[in-house]
Formats: C-alpha cells, sequence, structure tokens
C-alpha cells in the first residue's frame, strides 16, 4: 500500500469530517428499548398460509406451471 | 446464576443490566460509522433488539460477549447505510481547511463528501472507522468478522477509489 497516497485522503478526509470518537449518548436508551420489546410482530392472517400451501401443492402437482410464472413475473 | 448465563437463558434483569453497561459504547461505535445522533439512538436500540432475539445462541462460557455485540453493532449500522441515501452530514464544528476561503473550503468538503457517498457501505464503513476515527484495524476486522489483511484492502480500494472519484471533480488530493 502507498503509505503516502493515504496519507493524503486521510488528511482530506480528518478536514472534511470530525471524528466521532467523544460522541455522548445524550439519554437512557431503556425505556426505547421496553418499548421496542413490547411490539409484537404483525400476525399473519391464516388465509395467507393456506394460499400460500395451495400454491406449493400446485407448484408439486404441476411442476410445468413454475417456468410459465417466472415467465409471467 | 452468572449475568451472562441469565442472559443467554432469557432473563430480562439480565438483559437491562448488560444493556444499560454497554449502550453507550455501542451507541459510540454506530456513530463513528452513521454519523448522526439520532439514527445512532435508533440503531442503538435495534443492535440489542437483534442481541436479545438471539439470546439463546450465546455461549456464555466461551462467548465473548463484547465482540459478539461489537458485531451485531457493526452490521445494523451497515445494514443502515445500504437503506439509506448516501449521505454524511456536515458538522458544525468543522476546523478550517488551510489555505482555502470559506466558499473553497465548503466546495472541497462537498466533493469530499460526494466521493465518500461512491463508496460502498462495507467499503465506506471501513475507511470510516480506519482513516477518520482511527480505529486499530485488529478492532475494525474483529467488528466485521474479517482478518486483518482484509482490512488493509478494503482500505486500499476505499482510497483508490476515493482519489479517483476526487481527480474527477477536479480536486486532486
Amino acid at each position: 500500500m502507498n503509505e503516502r497516497e493515504n496519507a493524503d485522503v486521510k488528511k482530506l478526509l480528518k478536514d472534511a469530517l470530525n471524528p466521532a470518537r467523544d460522541a455522548e449518548l445524550r439519554r437512557d436508551l431503556w425505556p426505547a428499548m421496553l418499548q421496542r420489546l413490547d411490539e409484537r410482530p404483525i400476525p399473519v392472517p391464516w388465509w395467507d398460509w393456506a394460499l400460500l400451501a395451495c400454491a406449493i401443492a400446485l407448484f408439486c402437482i404441476f411442476p410445468g406451471t413454475i417456468p410459465a410464472l417466472l415467465y409471467h413475473l | 446464576m452468572e449475568l451472562l448465563a441469565r442472559f443467554a437463558a432469557g432473563d430480562l434483569e439480565a438483559f437491562e443490566t448488560l444493556f444499560r453497561q454497554h449502550q453507550c459504547d455501542v451507541f459510540r461505535w454506530i456513530m463513528r460509522i452513521v454519523r448522526n445522533a439520532a439514527t445512532a439512538e435508533d440503531l442503538t436500540v435495534e443492535a440489542f433488539w437483534r442481541l436479545y432475539r438471539a439470546h439463546a445462541r450465546f455461549d456464555p462460557v466461551a462467548g465473548n460477549f463484547s465482540a459478539w455485540l461489537r458485531r451485531i453493532a457493526t452490521n445494523v449500522a451497515i445494514d443502515h447505510l445500504r437503506r439509506s441515501r448516501i449521505e454524511v452530514p456536515l458538522p458544525d464544528d468543522l476546523p478550517a481547511l488551510a489555505s482555502l476561503h470559506p466558499g473553497e473550503q465548503m466546495e472541497m468538503r462537498g466533493q469530499i463528501l460526494r466521493a465518500l457517498g461512491k463508496l460502498s457501505p462495507g467499503l465506506r464503513s471501513v475507511v470510516l472507522l480506519a482513516l477518520v476515527e482511527e480505529e486499530p484495524y485488529a478492532e475494525i476486522a474483529q467488528s466485521l468478522g474479517i482478518s486483518e489483511n482484509a482490512v488493509r484492502v478494503r482500505v486500499f480500494r476505499g482510497v483508490r477509489i476515493l482519489r479517483k472519484e476526487l481527480s474527477r471533480m477536479g480536486a486532486h488530493p
């Protein structure tokens, strides 16, 4: 590696961007974490699962439909 | 029962203790990559959320908790860079670029930031950590789960792309 090349670009970057190593966290994030933990995932309706099962069954019985489907997608 | 073992078993109190012990470190690390305090706060919560979901995979005896958390935080930050528009905000307290007029300084900074935006999120994070934050290559390597040599290669590639972009813009480093 060309160290001089590296040093030139490093200097330019440091001139344009201050290091963020001294950034301080302004608040306790635990309440936000608790809120995130309480969020429930959106449930998938049963008919979506039924539709998926039908599609898989169709592809297993008629594999020729797979390229036809891919063509139309 | 030891704290890490309780965390691995899914104990929320143990998780809270670990969260409070490590939230500042995780925030600072993510901040070095995304360079925006509000975003870094959100991503810190996201990193701990991923950590909590994966608690059962952690080995409290052989596992290195800090290294594992750092790696999750790095992945969260890089995922964010992939999703978001390429943008590196200019801080207010920038040092003056020597021998340049204020207008030229702004233009030069804009060119540098645009060139930085041309890097892929993976390369950009390595370049920021290695060249701006001056993190040791070993630490960057551990946070990304790659070798130190791979970090050197990424810095080399990043610098090459930056030089090329800056030359194309007419700014010669």
